[in-house]
């Protein structure tokens, strides 16, 4: 605790010096003529489409509807009504959560492990981890899913000549397509954990490390006792951003699984809604569950913003 | 790539050292295999690709596969569609984003805290889910089967990450500058485009990388907002036409791959530097 509140400290002067409040006589419209083009784009962008999508939730909307053959039905919450009771929204939801959970742990497990590892090593070790990261975060997702399952093909994969496992095929079990798809998640997104880590363990002053290890700390005592409190914003963030886009897979799942599995087996949310939106026509049914996960996702970065206001960060 | 010293390196002793090093290139290797195979496969001859006992190399190197993409689809077509989409959304949102930026960072007034609480809130919306009212959005707009049905929603959804990040980059331009252009008697307009924006260049650069990767990569409006003409479809689009689920043309889907990533390398690897800055700095913020 002593170390962070060092942080704090430090951390203080250097904020209100770059945020000192610029008083010059300005007319108070400048700033909203800059915003304009971001607002106007965000408005019609981005509110008016999730304006629409609540109200399509609320209607009978399906291809009758789409064509203007039948008229749309107003249903109030009866869209809500019917993913509710459908045993299968639950199915996928728990999926989806286990799902995202397994994600975000193993991500950022893996990062912040070799973000540490980064500090350890000599330069060109670090080096040759560094510009592989780079190559695993900079692969287009599409391309990403196909290698993947090229490896772990049954015929021709190299994992399964490897592990000798013949021609198992991993896509055909539920568990063994969602722990594929896992791999391949983990494998484009710990990057980005490591990456972010990394700096914020660069950022950390020697004095303190080099103190701590004279103190006899072991390296997982260091870790824990004086790495962890003080990176605890940027934890916070890489855990966020994990879960944001965790929750909202969908390419991985929709290439790999080929549309979310057999029988429908590997469905996440957002697949879900899609499917139910464009391969059913029931677009009203979609918007629903569309609405379902805005809400879920609205709740965790509301949870999030809580969490940096109780840490006194200034936006 | 400029990294410093190793910040416990006084403390580490040596046999650990190396065995660090050793894990270091291992786990290197292992996350670095999935492109190698994708490289490798694109450069297969179709006998040793379909074979059931693949080796991690190759003694007869063809082109064979890349013909084929390039040949069979309108790959080019596709390519040059997908440049056109990510370089519009890439620039513009740019230009948006700047404004937008300087706008919260260098004046102060009303409603600007609740701005930046909106603008950190629209980066975790689901833009998948708004896949459906986008869709008769752009049905309406009659903007189905075309380019702008891409480009528009990516400009959108790539504004408030990019605005937030380049906050850090257009804070750190000291203050003492703009005052001292004003006393030279520039305008606040010549100010900002001839003396903010080239400062604030590089860091726009490295913000472009994630409008870059978001527009290339789309996949699902691609799928769902070109639904007939074929010839306004991107790389992930033409890509899945070589992957059958039942019967893939692994050399066609391997080449593709490799078509569709390099450009996305060759950025990420230009860049790189900035970014890690960057990051640090929107994180820190």
């Amino acid at each position: 605790m002593v170390a962070h509140d060092t942080v704090t400290v430090e951390k203080r002067p250097a904020l209100s010096t770059a945020q000192a409040p610029r008083r010059r006589p300005r007319g108070a419209w400048t700033p909203w003529l800059y915003l304009a083009p971001a607002l106007a784009v965000l408005a019609a962008l981005l509110g008016y489409p999730i304006y629409q999508l609540g109200l399509i939730s609320l209607f009978r909307y399906t291809q009758a509807q789409v064509s203007g053959g039948e008229p749309t039905v107003f249903r109030g919450f009866g869209n809500y009504a019917d993913v509710f009771a459908d045993d299968r929204f639950w199915q996928v939801l728990l999926a989806t959560v286990v799902f995202a959970a397994a994600c975000v742990l193993s991500t950022l497990a893996v990062g912040c492990a070799l973000a540490v590892l980064l500090t350890r090593v000599r330069a060109v070790p670090r080096l040759a981890l560094m510009l592989a990261a780079l190559g695993a975060w900079a692969t287009p997702a599409v391309t990403g899913s196909t290698v993947w399952l090229f490896l772990f093909d049954p015929d021709f994969g190299p994992v399964n000549r490897v592990l000798g496992l013949g021609d198992h095929s991993w896509t055909y079990g539920r568990y063994s397509a969602f722990f594929l798809v896992l791999l391949e998640v983990v494998w484009c997104s710990f990057p980005f954990v490591m990456v972010t880590v990394y700096a914020g363990i660069r950022a950390v002053p020697s004095e303190v490390l080099e103190a701590a290890a004279l103190d006899g700390a072991s390296q997982w005592r260091i870790w824990r006792s004086v790495l962890a409190p003080m990176l605890r914003p940027i934890l916070v963030v890489v855990t966020i951003q994990s879960v944001i886009w965790d929750f909202k897979v969908f390419t991985q799942i929709y290439v790999m699984t080929n549309g979310g599995g057999i029988a429908g087996q590997n469905l996440v949310l957002n697949v879900y809604a899609y499917q139910e939106a464009f391969a059913s026509s029931q677009y009203g049914l979609g918007a629903a569950i569309g609405v379902v996960m805005l809400l879920i996702l609205l709740t965790v970065t509301l949870g999030y913003l809580r969490l940096l206001r109780r840490q006194g960060e200034d936006i | 790539m400029n990294l410093p010293r190793p910040l416990t390196g006084g403390v580490v002793r040596r046999p650990w050292r190396t065995a660090a090093d050793a894990c270091a290139l291992l786990v290197a290797a292992v996350v670095a295999f999935p492109l190698y195979w994708m490289v490798l496969g694109a450069f297969k001859p179709a006998g040793e690709i379909e074979s059931s006992e693949p080796r991690p190399w190759t003694l007869s190197p063809s082109l064979d596969s890349f013909r084929r993409v390039f040949g069979q689809q309108e790959f080019g077509r596709y390519f040059l569609n997908s440049l056109a989409v990510a370089v519009t959304v890439v620039i513009v949102s740019a230009v948006i984003a700047f404004l937008a930026a300087t706008a919260v960072t260098r004046f102060r007034f009303r409603f600007r805290t609740t701005l930046l609480i909106m603008f950190l809130v629209a980066q975790m919306v689901p833009v998948e889910a708004l896949t459906i009212p986008l869709f008769f959005v752009m049905r309406d707009a009659g903007q189905l089967n075309t380019l702008g049905a891409l480009i528009l929603p990516h400009i959108a959804f790539s504004l408030p990450f990019a605005i937030w990040m380049l906050r850090g980059f257009v804070k750190g331009v000291p203050e003492a500058l703009e005052e001292a252009a004003y006393l030279d008697g520039a305008s606040r307009t010549r100010f900002m485009w001839q003396i903010l924006f080239p400062l604030v260049l590089p860091g726009l650069v490295a913000t472009s990388v994630f409008s870059f990767i978001s527009a290339w990569n789309d996949f699902l409006f691609a799928k769902s907002f070109i639904i007939s003409d074929t010839s306004q479809s991107t790389l992930p689009m033409a890509l899945l036409v070589f992957y059958k689920p039942d019967d893939p043309d692994w050399g066609g889907v391997m080449a593709g791959s490799t078509v569709m990533t390099i450009p996305v390398l060759v950025f990420f690897v230009l860049v790189q530097r900035r970014l890690v800055s960057g990051l640090g700095g929107a994180v820190k913020d």
